[in-house]
């Protein structure tokens, strides 16, 4: 039994991580409609940063990440300037295309800068890595998936205030909803596009920062990260940020049952959710909402 | 003073010319209505002087600054506001963030939100109501608050009565009248033409992105604008429709 | 949104409908279209009952109407909409079809612009083009939805001239509009509702006279309601 409560707690820790990457492309499609599949490899570009950081330096990751959040910060801004905006106004579909083909450029410049091998941010942490508390009941819950989740929350909760109580946030929703009208306020919509994929990057290097911690990365990586982050928000219901991280939650959960029924169940389970909740939300949803409005029918 | 003057403005629609060489003058506190068919470039001209339509040719001076390369919310904080056909406020905010964000370019004046909830006591009783929630008079009435939130000095209105009850539309112009005896200068797109005549102090009739007619609104007759809406020869082929 | 809601529409009648937005004029034409399912009561058409049936199948058997933003199928050109109308909805194929849609296209003044596509139109035609293309179908009955809006006087009195033809064949009429002068000349009769029921129902001006009508829809003010 208290094997399964374990089995169900890491599963949601592990959720944490999905979450905090994943609230960048929910953001991202909240906000601008933009679906950004170099999500996955800019979280890569953040941990190698990072990497590149500590090797060279000496300088951990958790200090490190205070030169890396602006930095990324500022690459984000520039891929608006570059590619978001001109893919904006070819229609829907472009950006995906676009970013398609940067994450493609990105992982390939990464590869011919660092070579295949696979690195980790875990041995600039020291036992952190892997420490962790032991709860009664036989329970351990590592450290640091505690400290990832803290932060999914914190990141959520920040862009979730952000959006509802700053004169900045309802800037963006009002550019989100209708950029035409923002405009007719006084709305500049191209500079509050740029912040907040600004914005989005920056929770992504905080997804870097915790991949890199708690496994490992290569320059290929970011597709693996890219399909969970996806997986989460669609399990989640797009564009609701505390959705995301019940999806992530879900995911995280599913994937560690699967591993323990399974050595190969953990991958596998992971997308037998995501289908069962994306056919659900297409076909289901609908067919309930008939089925109930035919029951109130009955008594009328 | 003259507050705005325009110049040989043109502008297209898709491929087709919209607004053709236009020019007029409009000074502080006047309220000039343009009156014309659909399709006449009302719309387009109220939307190129608030900046979100492109210029194809001519200029626009905002007391006596050139405007016409400056973009839209740059033209909001200098004191144009254009409230658009269909209100479009933003669905998924409240009334009173909708007013908020009307007040982004943070130009000073005497509208702040204690203000509009006793100039717009319609609106105090709906302040956290999502906007998707409102009917239009209530729609209508946010709109022009959170136009006039940006405290400006040019105040463009275009269709506010479509899609309104008779009521709902007498509830907007009495809105209107107060901010007419404010002297804040506006600018109206009015379907009603009686209402246009009895509001505006001036007219400017458009036919086919073209100005064929202005004067004072009390000198010009009914019948003398609805002329100017067709051009004179069509009325010679009255009766075959278009 | 509609609040046990009773009428009846005769054979080839104009009935109006007016009321205050949010009154539920647009969800009664939707749900006598078949655009939405009432969660109680029944539509009978003639002597059947159709409240099952879907609005393709609805506008197969004879109601045919118009959208309060016009909804064009964009990439196509106005003759296009019109035959899709009239071999699906109007049952009808080959010569036939092209003919309906050509009378379609004169009855709406729309001949100049048959072979533009959709989306170039301006305001004016994509409202005439939702008339024509309810019309291509065949409708026995047509409903209206705020169809005059943001039309000049000049263009108003040209659509009454295209109604009155309308009903000069034979068809019926549901129209909810807010211009009220225009639309007291092409009906019979006139409906008010209010918060999702119907206040007034009969002869338009006693209608426009009542009370209720006065306060929750046309105001205290002056209207001029006379034709112009």
């Amino acid at each position: 039994m208290t094997s399964w409560v374990n089995l169900i707690l890491q599963g949601a820790l592990l959720g944490g991580y999905y979450a905090l990457l994943a609230s960048g492309l929910s953001f991202l499609f909240g906000v601008m409609r933009i679906i950004n599949l170099a999500h996955g490899s800019l979280a890569v570009i953040a941990a190698y940063a990072l990497w590149f950081i500590a090797e060279r330096w000496g300088i951990g990751p958790f200090l490190g990440i205070l030169a890396v959040l602006p930095v990324m910060g500022g690459l984000g801004w520039l891929l608006h300037r570059t590619v978001f905006e001109r893919s904006l106004q070819g229609g829907e579909l472009v950006p995906i295309l676009s970013t398609f083909g940067l994450a493609t450029v990105v992982d390939n410049v990464m590869f011919q800068n660092f070579g295949a091998d696979t690195r980790s941010l875990a041995p600039y942490i020291d036992t952190f890595a892997y420490e962790s508390w032991n709860l009664p009941g036989d329970i351990y819950i590592g450290q640091l998936a505690v400290l990832v989740f803290a932060l999914a929350v914190l990141v959520l909760g920040g862009l979730h205030l952000l959006l509802l109580r700053t004169s900045l946030g309802r800037q963006i929703r009002a550019a989100a909803e209708d950029p035409d009208a923002a405009r007719l306020v006084g709305i500049n919509a191209h500079r509050i596009h740029g912040i907040a994929t600004a914005i989005a990057v920056m929770t992504v290097a905080l997804a870097g920062m915790s991949l890199g911690m708690r496994a490992t990365f290569d320059p290929y990586s970011g597709s693996q990260q890219l399909v969970f982050a996806f997986e989460a928000v669609v399990i989640g219901g797009a564009g609701s940020l505390w959705g995301t991280l019940v999806g992530g939650m879900i995911l995280g959960i599913a994937q560690s049952i699967g591993a323990q029924l399974n050595p190969q169940g953990f991958l596998i389970a992971g997308h037998l959710v995501f289908l069962v909740v994306l056919l659900a939300r297409l076909y289901a949803i609908d067919k309930l909402g008939t089925l109930m409005r035919q029951l109130r029918r009955q008594p009328g | 003073m003259t507050l705005l003057r325009v110049e040989g403005l043109s502008a297209v629609h898709g491929l087709l010319p919209a607004v053709r060489g236009v020019s007029f003058e409009i000074t502080e506190g006047e309220t000039l209505a343009l009156v014309g068919a659909n399709g006449a470039g009302k719309t387009t001209l109220l939307r190129v002087i608030a900046g979100v339509h492109p210029v194809a040719g001519g200029r626009i001076e905002f007391d006596g600054t050139e405007i016409t390369a400056l973009p839209a919310h740059r033209r909001v904080a200098d004191g144009i506001a254009l409230v658009p056909e269909g209100r479009r406020l933003f669905p998924g905010m409240t009334v009173e963030e909708n007013l908020r964000v009307g007040a982004t370019s943070g130009r000073p004046g005497a509208w702040s939100l204690d203000r509009m909830r006793e100039a717009f006591p319609q609106l105090a009783r709906i302040w956290q109501s999502k906007a998707s929630h409102l009917s239009g008079g209530e729609q209508q009435a946010t709109a022009i608050g959170r136009a006039l939130m940006a405290n400006p000095r040019l105040l463009l209105l275009d269709e506010v009565s479509l899609g309104l009850s008779p009521k709902a539309v007498d509830g907007v112009y009495d809105s209107l009248q107060h901010l007419k005896a404010a002297r804040t200068t506006t600018i109206l797109v009015e379907q009603d033409l009686n209402r246009s005549l009895a509001f505006a102090d001036r007219i400017i009739c458009l036919l086919e992105g073209r100005i064929v007619a202005q004067g004072i609104a009390a000198d010009m007759s009914r019948d003398q604008v609805m002329d100017h809406y067709f051009g004179a020869h069509r009325r010679a082929a009255h009766g075959v429709p278009a | 949104m509609l609040n046990e809601v009773d009428f009846a529409l005769n054979e080839g009648e104009a009935l109006g409908i007016v009321g205050p937005n949010g009154a539920g004029k647009t969800s009664l034409l939707n749900v006598m279209a078949g655009a939405y399912r009432p969660s109680a009561g029944a539509i009978g058409f003639r002597d059947s009952d159709v409240t099952a049936l879907s609005a393709a199948q609805r506008c197969r058997l004879g109601i045919g109407r118009t959208h309060q933003i016009p909804r064009p199928f964009s990439r196509m050109t106005v003759f296009e909409n019109l035959m899709t109308a009239a071999t699906h909805g109007g049952g009808c194929s080959g010569r036939e079809a092209s003919d309906r849609c050509i009378d379609s296209l004169r009855l709406c003044a729309m001949m100049k612009v048959a072979n533009r596509r959709a989306e170039t139109l301006g305001l004016l035609d994509r409202k005439r083009l939702e008339l024509a293309r309810a019309l291509a179908t065949g409708p026995v009955v047509l409903l209206l939805d705020e169809i005059g809006a943001g039309l000049t006087d000049g263009e108003a009195a040209e659509l009454v001239e295209t109604i009155r033809e309308i009903r000069r064949r034979g068809v019926a009429i549901v129209w909810i509009e807010h211009i009220v002068h225009v639309l007291l000349q092409a009906i019979d009769r006139l409906v008010c509702m209010d918060a999702g029921q119907i206040i007034a129902n009969g002869d338009p001006q006693a209608v426009l006279a009542d009370a209720h009508v006065v306060d929750a829809y046309l105001g205290g003010g002056a209207h001029d309601l006379a034709p112009r």
